[in-house]
C-alpha cells in the first residue's frame, strides 16, 4: 500500500518536471477513464437479474459511460489476476518466473486453435476444451523451465526470458503473412481465423458487441480460491511453500526439492496459459501478429504478484489497480489534451517499475524509521 | 636415463589423448568439420564426406559418453546428428544461395556488430557479479544507454557527448539499483527486473516527449567506423581481400569492446584492486576483516557495470542503427548474462559466447535468402536461433560453471 503511494507521488513529480502540468488533474483524467468512479455515481436504478426477465432496483446506472470504462478495466483486471497467481505461485516455491508473457502467447496460439477446431461442439464444451488446451500449453511451455531448473540448474530467469522470445518468434511465424495458422481469406492481414462462435464466453454485462464484460471475469476470480486453497490446504501447496522457504531444510524433510520446482514452474505457467485463452475466447476472438509481438501482461504480472504480496486478496487489489491505470491511460480513454496517452502509457510502466522496486524494501521503512529517530540514536544489539 | 623420461612424458600426453574427454571433444570436432565441408568454400553436394563424419564424431561421442564423459560425450552425439541433418538440408539448397549466404568475411563481421553490444553488457555484468552483486538489469542498463547516448548525441552535436552522456545515464540507473540492493538489501532478482520496467519506462517516456512520432534525428552524429584499408595489401591476394571484408570497416565501438577485453582481465585477475573485487564477491566477511570497504567496493562494481553496459546500448543507437527506438534492446541484456555465465564469469570465456550468441544472430539475419520462394513463412523462425541457442547452452553445459559464492547475497556490516 505504502509502495503504491511512493510510487505514484514519484510518477507524479515526473509528469510536474516533464510537462509542467498538475499531477492531480493528470492522475483525475485517468482516474475517470478507468470506470471505477462509476460507484460513485449512486442513485436509483434497475438491473435484470441473470436469465430471467425481472428486474429489479439498483443503486448503480448499469448502462452509463463509466459502466462501460468499468467494464473494460474489468476485461484487463481477468488475465492481470491470473498472470499475477502465475508468477505469484512460483514466487512461494522461491522461483521467479518472468516467462508469463511467452506462456499466455502459447495460451493464446492453442486457445485460438482449439476454438478454430471443433466449430460443431456444444457451447460449453468447447470453451472447456480449448481453455484445457491453452492451460495445458501454458504448463509445458513454463514446464521446461522448471525442468531445466530442477534437473540441471539452470536459473529460470534467463531460461524463462529466452522461452517468452521463442515463443514470440513462433508464434509471430504461426499467425504472421503465409504462416500455417493465418487466415486463408484475410491474405492482406497477419492475423488468424476467428474462433467458432461456440467457443466465445458469454457476455454479462454490457453489449456483447460492443466488448461487454464476459465470464472470464469470474475465471479469474474462481482461480484466485483455487490459487488460495492449493497453497492453503493441500500437501502440494505445504511442500511449494516449504521450498521456497527453504530448498534444503525441505529436502532433509524428505521433499523432493526438483520435483517442486518443476511442479510449481508448470502451475505457474498453467495460470498463464489459461489467461492467453480467455483473452481470446473472451473479446479479442482470433489472435493478431501486433499483439503476439507486444504481449506485456505476463510483465505486469510481476508487478501484480509482488504489490499483492503473493496472497489471493492482495493480487485481485493489485490486478485492479494496474488494470485501472491500463485502462485509465488507453488512448481511447484519456482526452490527450490533458495528458498525451503515449506519455500515460510509459508513465504505467515507470510506476509499475517504482513499485518492483520498492515493494522487495522493507528495509526502506526501517531506515526512515531510524532517520526520524536520529535525535536519540540506540544501538541494535547484535545476535 | 632421459630416454625413459622422455618415453614416460610420451605415454602420459598419449594418456591425455587417449582419455574419454578428449575423444568426446575431438568427437564434436568431426561433427562440426563434417557440417563445415557442406559449406562454401568447400561446399560439397555429396553426402558421403559430411555423413561419414559425423557419424564418426557420434561414435566418438558414445565411446565417450560409456565412459563416464556424460556431458561432452552426449555433445558430441548430438553434434554428429544436428551436424548431418544441416549438411543433407544445405545440399536441397542451390549452392549460388549457399554462396550467398555465408559470405564468410561478411558473416565475421557482422558476427562482430552483433556481439559488441553483448560484450560490453556481459563485460559490465562480470565485474558486478565478481563483486556478488547479480545484475538482471543489464537490459535496463543498456537500454538507458542507448537512450541516452542517442539524446545526449543529438543535444551535444557531437558523438563524443553522446557517448559520454549515455555512460552517465546506464551508470546513474546502475547507481540508484546497488543503493536498493547493497545499503536497503533488496531481493537483488527482484530489484533488477524493476531496474529494468524503470529503463523501459524512462526511455520511453523521455522519448515520446521529446521526439514524439517523428523519431530520432535522421542526422544522429554517429560514432565512426575505423577504416582499415592497409589490409588490402597484405600479400596473398585473397587473405588481403578477406582481411579488408571483415575488418576493414568495424565501428570504432567494437575495437573499444576488443580492447576492453584484456584491460578488464587484467584488472580483474592481475590488479590488487581486481582483487579486492573478488575477494567482495567470494567472501566479504573475510574481506571486510582485512579492512576492505565491502560496500563501496560493491557500489564501485556496479556503477562500473552500468557504464559498460550502457556502452552496449550507445553502440546500439549511435554505432549500429543510428537511431533510439522504444525498446530496441530486446532482450539482449539476458542474453549477455547467459553469455556471462556460459563464460564462467571470465571475460574471454564470456567473449566466446558473445561471439557464439552473435554468429547464431548474423546467421539468422541471412539464412532468409536460402529460401527459394520470397513468400515463404518460415525464416522468421531463425530469428528464435539466437534463444534457443542460449537456451542450450544454459541447459548443457552451465551446470558446472561455479559463480562466485557470495553472488546475490546482499551484506550485513556487523
Amino acid at each position: 500500500m505504502l509502495t503504491a503511494v511512493i510510487a505514484f507521488f514519484i510518477g507524479g513529480l515526473v509528469i510536474l518536471a516533464t510537462t509542467k502540468k498538475n499531477p492531480l488533474s493528470t492522475y483525475r483524467a485517468i482516474f475517470d477513464g478507468t470506470g471505477l468512479n462509476w460507484f460513485f455515481h449512486v442513485g436509483s436504478h434497475k438491473i435484470g437479474i441473470p436469465f430471467t426477465d425481472t428486474r429489479v432496483w439498483f443503486p448503480w446506472d448499469t448502462a452509463s459511460r463509466s459502466a462501460m470504462d468499468l467494464q473494460q478495466t474489468l476485461i484487463i483486471v481477468t488475465p492481470l489476476i491470473l498472470t499475477g497467481i502465475a508468477v505469484a505461485f512460483a514466487f512461494r516455491c522461491g522461483l521467479f518466473n518472468i516467462g508469463g508473457n511467452g506462456q499466455y502467447t502459447v495460451g493464446a496460439i492453442v486457445g485460438v486453435q482449439f476454438g478454430v477446431w471443433f466449430a460443431g461442439l456444444p457451447g460449453p464444451v468447447h470453451v472447456i476444451i480449448a481453455m484445457a488446451a491453452a492451460t495445458l500449453a501454458g504448463a509445458l511451455w513454463a514446464g521446461i523451465a522448471g525442468l531445466l531448473k530442477a534437473t540441471v540448474g539452470a536459473h529460470e530467469v534467463i531460461t524463462t526470458i529466452m522461452l517468452n522470445w521463442i515463443a514470440l518468434w513462433v508464434g509471430s511465424y504461426l499467425v504472421g503473412f503465409n504462416g500455417p495458422m493465418q487466415d486463408p481469406r484475410a491474405l492482406s492481414a497477419p492475423v488468424t481465423r476467428p474462433v467458432a462462435q461456440s467457443a466465445r464466453l458469454d457476455v454479462f454485462w454490457g453489449f456483447p458487441t460492443l466488448q461487454g464484460l464476459h465470464i472470464g471475469f469470474f475465471i479469474a476470480l474462481g482461480a484466485l480460491v483455487v490459487y488460495w486453497l492449493v497453497l492453503n490446504r493441500t500437501t502440494l501447496g505445504y511442500e511449494v511453500k516449504a521450498v521456497g522457504f527453504n530448498a534444503e531444510a525441505a529436502r532433509y524433510g524428505g521433499i523432493s526439492v526438483p520435483r517442486n520446482y518443476f511442479l510449481a514452474m508448470a502451475i505457474s505457467g498453467a495460470f498463464a496459459g489459461l489467461a492467453g485463452s480467455i483473452d481470446i475466447l473472451g473479446w479479442e476472438f482470433n489472435l493478431d501478429l501486433t499483439v503476439v509481438q507486444s504481449v506485456q501482461i505476463g510483465f505486469i504480472g510481476i508487478a501484480v504478484a509482488l504489490l499483492g504480496r503473493n496472497n489471493a486478496l492482495g493480487i485481485f487489489f493489485a490486478a485492479l489497480l494496474f488494470g485501472a491505470l491500463l485502462t485509465g491511460t488507453s488512448t481511447r480513454n484519456l482526452d490527450p489534451s490533458v495528458f498525451k496517452p503515449e506519455l500515460a502509457g510509459n508513465l504505467t510502466q515507470i510506476i509499475q517499475g517504482l513499485v518492483v522496486l520498492f515493494v522487495g524494501v522493507d528495509l526502506l521503512v526501517l531506515y526512515v524509521w531510524r532517520a526520524l529517530r536520529r535525535p536519540f540514536p540506540r544501538r541494535r544489539v547484535e545476535s | 636415463m632421459i630416454a625413459r623420461a622422455e618415453r614416460l612424458n610420451g605415454r602420459a600426453v598419449w594418456t591425455t589423448l587417449s582419455s574419454p574427454r578428449s575423444i568426446g571433444i575431438l568427437g564434436i570436432g568431426l561433427a562440426i568439420v563434417g557440417f563445415w565441408l557442406a559449406l562454401p568454400p568447400a561446399t560439397l553436394r555429396t553426402p558421403p564426406g559430411p555423413v561419414a563424419l559425423g557419424i564418426l564424431g557420434a561414435a566418438a561421442g558414445i565411446w565417450a559418453f560409456a565412459r563416464g564423459e556424460r556431458r561432452i560425450g552426449g555433445g558430441a552425439v548430438v553434434a554428429g546428428i544436428v551436424g548431418v541433418g544441416l549438411a543433407l538440408a544445405l545440399m536441397q539448397t542451390q549452392a549460388s544461395n549457399l554462396e550467398g549466404t555465408f559470405v564468410w568475411s561478411a558473416l565475421i563481421a557482422a558476427t562482430l556488430r552483433w556481439a559488441t553490444p553483448l560484450t560490453f553488457a556481459a563485460l559490465g555484468g562480470m565485474f558486478s557479479e565478481r563483486s556478488g552483486v547479480v545484475n538482471i538489469g543489464l537490459e535496463g542498463m543498456m537500454l538507458m544507454g542507448a537512450f541516452f547516448g542517442a539524446w545526449g548525441a543529438d543535444k551535444t552535436g557531437s558523438w563524443l557527448g553522446g557517448v559520454a552522456i549515455g555512460l552517465a545515464g546506464g551508470a546513474a540507473l546502475a547507481f540508484i539499483y546497488a543503493i536498493f540492493a547493497i545499503h536497503l538489501r533488496a531481493d537483488q532478482i527482484v530489484g533488477g527486473t524493476a531496474v529494468n520496467f524503470l529503463a523501459l519506462g524512462i526511455t520511453g517516456y523521455l522519448y515520446n516527449d521529446i521526439y514524439g512520432n517523428n523519431g530520432t534525428p535522421q542526422n544522429l552524429p554517429a560514432v565512426p567506423d575505423v577504416h582499415l584499408g592497409w589490409l588490402h595489401s597484405i600479400p596473398p591476394h585473397g587473405l588481403g581481400n578477406f582481411l579488408v571484408n571483415s575488418f576493414g570497416s568495424l565501428n570504432l565501438m567494437i575495437w573499444l569492446s576488443l580492447a576492453l577485453l584484456p584491460m578488464s582481465y587484467f584488472a580483474l585477475f592481475k590488479t590488487a584492486i581486481g582483487l579486492r573485487v573478488r575477494s567482495v564477491g567470494e567472501h566479504p566477511r573475510a574481506a571486510d576483516t582485512v579492512g576492505i570497504s565491502v560496500y563501496g567496493t560493491r557500489y564501485a562494481a556496479v556503477t562500473l557495470s552500468g557504464a559498460l553496459a550502457a556502452l552496449g546500448g550507445v553502440f546500439l543507437s549511435l554505432g549500429y542503427v543510428n537511431a533510439f527506438t522504444e525498446n530496441m534492446t530486446a532482450g539482449r541484456g539476458f542474453i549477455a548474462l547467459a553469455a556471462l555465465i556460459f563464460g564462467g564469469w571470465r571475460p574471454f570465456g564470456a567473449f566466446a559466447a558473445c561471439l557464439l550468441f552473435g554468429f547464431s544472430s548474423a546467421l539468422a539475419q541471412r539464412l532468409p535468402d536460402l529460401s527459394a520462394s520470397e513468400s515463404a513463412a518460415w525464416p522468421v523462425l531463425f530469428q528464435a536461433l539466437p534463444y534457443v541457442l542460449t537456451l542450450i547452452a544454459v541447459a548443457g553445459i552451465i551446470g558446472r560453471s561455479i559463480p562466485p559464492a557470495a553472488d546475490g547475497q546482499p551484506y550485513q556490516k556487523q
